[in-house]
């Protein structure tokens, strides 16, 4: 987690979500939440495995353009399949961490981004690395606010905190 | 009309967000009397519900490490 640029006394925080790991979605979720919580306009731009975190299908699904994008998505599987990190214990480990969470009553994964959706986050996805894993604006969520490129991103993300998870 | 929500057993971020979201459903000049416990929770609610333009009428402690927050929208 390095932190690109920031200005003190900006209301605004940018991520940049590249990882499909679990605990740093979670991480992206709940800074998003906590910061969109408090009166910070929050952005998120989903790129390369962070893109699981936003697809419409959960779970393990052939999406993509082609037989190898197909694989690809498939192999990458959706949020409620996301791994850890660290002691991912071929899977084992998220559930364990669920299972703890709500425990400790703890917001879950897919809590967090159910708040950040009814926060009004906005919700972008990476146009490039859509385009290799061949993955089309409907297969996302429908509160998906924009497909854009790294210009765009950077211009709606000025001004304020960037973070890169 | 007064609502009433009760965060003591929420973690961070969940009690700024369901504070938040409590908030906007209320209509102007309607209260919302929020229970939560000491440390973040106390030390940032009503500090962020000011800074978002709500008006912080009173902080009381209820019982043990619980306080309420009375808060117009």
């Amino acid at each position: 987690m390095a932190e690109i640029n920031s200005l003190d006394n900006q209301k605004k925080l940018s991520l940049i979500a590249f990882s499909g790991d679990f605990d740093k979605l979670t991480a992206v979720f709940t800074l998003a939440t906590g910061a969109a919580a408090v009166g910070y306009e929050v952005n998120i731009f989903f790129t390369f495995w962070g893109l699981d975190a936003i697809k419409q299908k959960k779970g393990r699904s052939f999406i993509g353009g082609n037989w190898l994008t197909k694989i690809f998505g498939f192999m990458m599987g959706g949020i409620s399949k996301a791994p850890n990190s660290r002691f991912n214990f071929f899977g084992i480990g998220p559930k364990i961490f669920r299972y703890l969470m709500k425990k400790n009553n703890v917001a879950t994964l897919e809590e967090l981004v159910d708040a950040a959706i009814a926060l009004n986050v906005n919700i972008y996805a990476c146009e490039m690395a859509m385009h290799i894993l061949g993955l089309q604006k409907g297969d996302f969520i429908h509160e998906l606010k924009d497909v854009l490129g790294v210009s765009t991103f950077l211009d709606i993300s000025k001004g304020g905190q960037t973070l890169f998870i | 009309m007064n609502h009433t929500l009760d965060i003591t057993k929420e973690h961070c971020p969940m009690t700024f967000v369901k504070t938040k979201l409590e908030l906007a459903k209320l209509q102007k000049g309607e209260i919302l009397e929020v229970l939560l416990s000491e440390g973040e929770p106390l030390n940032n609610v009503p500090r962020s519900a000011t800074e978002q333009g709500f008006e912080v009428l009173s902080i009381e402690h209820v019982e043990g490490t619980t306080h309420k927050v009375t808060i117009k929208k």
